[in-house]
């Protein structure tokens, strides 16, 4: 501590070390947090519902969702990333997920939310064993902290079945 | 800087670092803003820097007493090491 830069980096490092361990307590401190995130989704119409040329089925829906995940958001909540996934079984694969729709919450006041649209990804199976097939919708969701650790979670929807014939 | 300035400088700082980041943290945690904790640390970062990184007369109140120099000259120190080389001298 005898020179103006020994005393500059002291100063430094001791700044930058409790700094961590601000962030550390910051990360912490999203576990006293109990989310009860909500989500209803709707299908209102099944638009269309076909077998591709090369033999998949393809569906297009038009959904209506609808959730609060306001609580969700900390003071260490940099934004949330959800997803909607069509969740149904098959004989060849226990689970297969089409993501039908996603999106980024920037913030807490768009954390509820509600809109009309149609599936912005395509909903293909591999094969063709969507004719009559219950399956779930699932709301998934990432929280991104601003210092911390990932959480995510998910809301299981079931349910919803496919009409037995194309359309 | 003097020997009792650098220890009081050094203490300073750990205690002005440490308290601003705890009225940080609680400030932040209250008020739900990560963004207030960050500006009031990084304020308080700034404010130590200044009081503890110049050499204030703060940190120059307990000065070294030299011995006299004329003191010194009373009482003078044998000089073993001048005869060390001569006997080497002698030697070669």
């Amino acid at each position: 501590m005898h020179s103006f830069g020994y005393r500059a980096n002291a100063l430094l490092t001791f700044a930058i070390t409790i700094l961590a361990l601000m962030c550390a307590m910051a990360s912490v401190s999203d576990n006293f947090n109990s989310p009860s995130p909500t989500s209803q989704v709707q299908v209102l119409n099944i638009n269309w519902f076909q077998k591709k040329p090369d033999g998949d089925d393809e569906v297009s829906l038009t959904l209506n969702i609808s959730a609060n995940l306001e609580s969700l958001f900390t003071w260490n909540t940099k934004q949330v990333f959800v997803f909607l996934a069509a969740e149904y079984e098959t004989p060849k694969n226990a689970l297969n997920q089409v993501s039908l729709w996603d999106g980024i919450i920037p913030s807490k006041e768009h954390s509820k939310y509600w809109i009309h649209t149609t599936n912005k990804y395509r909903f293909i199976d591999q094969g063709s064993n969507l004719r009559g097939k219950n399956f779930n919708l699932t709301l998934h969701w990432h929280v991104m902290p601003k210092t911390g650790k990932m959480f995510s979670d998910k809301i299981v929807m079931s349910g919803f079945r496919l009409p037995e014939s194309y359309r | 800087m003097d020997w009792q300035g650098q220890k009081l400088a050094e203490h300073l700082m750990q205690l002005l670092l440490a308290c601003f980041a705890v009225v940080a943290f609680i400030t932040g945690y209250v008020l739900g803003s990560f963004q207030m904790m960050i500006l009031i640390y990084a304020a308080g970062v700034v404010l130590t820097s200044l009081l503890i990184v110049p050499n204030w007369p703060f940190f120059n109140r307990h000065s070294l007493n030299w011995l006299d120099p004329s003191e010194a000259e009373k009482h003078p120190k044998p000089h073993p090491a001048i005869s060390g080389p001569k006997k080497n001298t002698t030697k070669k």
